[in-house]
């Protein structure tokens, strides 16, 4: 008994020295021992999503929603806020009833070609990605009010802002300095 | 571009209301952005996400940028003081086979002056929870302060900024807020950017293809991520 007892004191003993020198390293080299753990807060795919479908009480749950789990859980939600923003959507320029539109928007990721033009919509590509120019306030309000052939609610269809007020750059970082 | 003094203006107008508690008007005022003060809890936080974008770079077209915004609205004198949240991780996630749960993440700290890029590298965590993935670090930088030229971080073929920059985002969303609060019933022509003359904090990465997939379609979103 006595023995196992002191065994179980060296042991702790051991850790402890063990962990003190551990920490004592990291310290010296600036790595942590324990692996930093982060918890998720806010989350964005496509432009505007957030604001534009998900009501007020649930837009922190949306936010820390793993995107595969955010279509069972919003869909029919965003179907409901899509009629309630156009009562008359039947379909969109993009061919999507009010169903497969807003379970597309649900899962709230960016599409990104890997093999060309990467444009949220340049009148020939559609949801290849998103450049700092794309005027994707307009597109989004094309595809909500717009109808089959986007002539429907000629006057929500265009915010007509249709570009940066600073010129962006052509070489990285892309973005313009600052005001 | 006469709009900063809008946009000071438009500023006065929200702390006023927040004085007299008039809650209704900032939730019917700013309603909608691109992701700016989306949500009750990240709204005018260190871990606001404003914007995301993911485009091929115009310097090598082989290679994919990815850009987040954070802390939007910053005024010029409000930039000037603005900082990246030591305590905030920023993860580009990325879903090489289309099942919405990320294959691959980017992971961006800010500490010491210094922005540092992990990754991309597959996550020991997938979800609303990420582990940093300290092995991997791949390249840093000084964060631009306001006002200077921008420093850029090369290593492992990735490039890295982080720093203040014009807020990119364009919208005339005041008058999309009056439409959608029953005062107006279309938008002007022309309309008026709601965010010339604003800065955000951000942090631009520029990654080869061949890091993130090669060729094909990725999905990918950014989150923030507050260190527990």
């Amino acid at each position: 008994m006595k023995k196992t007892y002191l065994n179980k004191i060296w042991t702790v003993a051991a850790i402890c020295t063990l962990a003190l020198s551990t920490l004592a390293c990291n310290d010296d080299d600036d790595t942590p021992a324990i692996p930093t753990t982060y918890t998720q807060e806010d989350q964005m795919g496509r432009p505007a999503i957030n604001t534009v479908f998900v009501s007020s009480a649930n837009k922190d749950q949306f936010n820390t929603t793993a995107p595969s789990a955010q279509g069972g859980a919003f869909q029919a939600a965003f179907q409901s806020q899509l009629l309630a923003l156009n009562a008359g959507y039947t379909t969109n320029a993009l061919g999507l009833d009010a169903a497969t539109f807003t379970t597309v928007l649900a899962t709230d990721v960016l599409t990104v070609s890997l093999d060309g033009t990467t444009t949220f919509f340049d009148g020939t590509n559609v949801l290849t990605g998103r450049r700092l120019a794309d005027d994707v306030i307009s597109v989004e309000l094309l595809l909500i009010f717009g109808g089959p052939d986007g002539s429907a609610n000629p006057g929500l269809t265009d915010d007509n802002v249709d570009a940066n007020d600073k010129s962006f750059l052509s070489t990285f970082p892309y973005l313009a300095t600052p005001w | 571009m006469p709009k900063p003094k809008k946009v000071k203006i438009k500023i006065m107008k929200r702390k006023l209301a927040i004085t007299l508690g008039s809650l209704a008007i900032i939730a019917s005022v700013y309603l909608f952005a691109a992701d700016h003060i989306d949500a009750p809890g990240v709204a005018s936080t260190s871990s606001d996400i404003t914007d995301f974008y993911a485009f091929q770079s115009m310097d090598n077209t082989s290679n994919i940028v990815f850009v987040a915004n954070l802390q939007g609205l910053l005024s010029p004198t409000a930039t000037a003081s603005a900082s990246f949240d030591e305590n905030v991780m920023v993860e580009f996630n990325i879903d090489t086979n289309a099942d919405a749960i990320e294959d691959l993440v980017i992971q961006c700290t800010f500490e010491n002056g210094q922005v540092s890029v992990y990754g991309p590298v597959a996550p020991t965590q997938m979800g609303t929870s990420s582990t940093l993935v300290a092995e991997s670090l791949s390249v840093s930088a000084a964060i631009t302060a306001y006002n200077q030229s921008a420093v850029i971080g090369t290593g492992n073929g990735i490039k890295v900024f982080a720093g203040p920059r014009d807020d990119p985002f364009f919208m005339d969303f005041a008058q999309y807020g009056q439409i959608i609060g029953g005062n107006a019933t279309s938008f002007n022509d022309p309309g008026a950017d709601t965010f010339a003359g604003s800065n955000v904090m951000s942090v631009v990465v520029e990654v080869p293809k061949s890091m993130i997939g090669g060729s094909g379609s990725i999905n990918t979103w950014v989150t923030s991520n507050r260190k527990q």
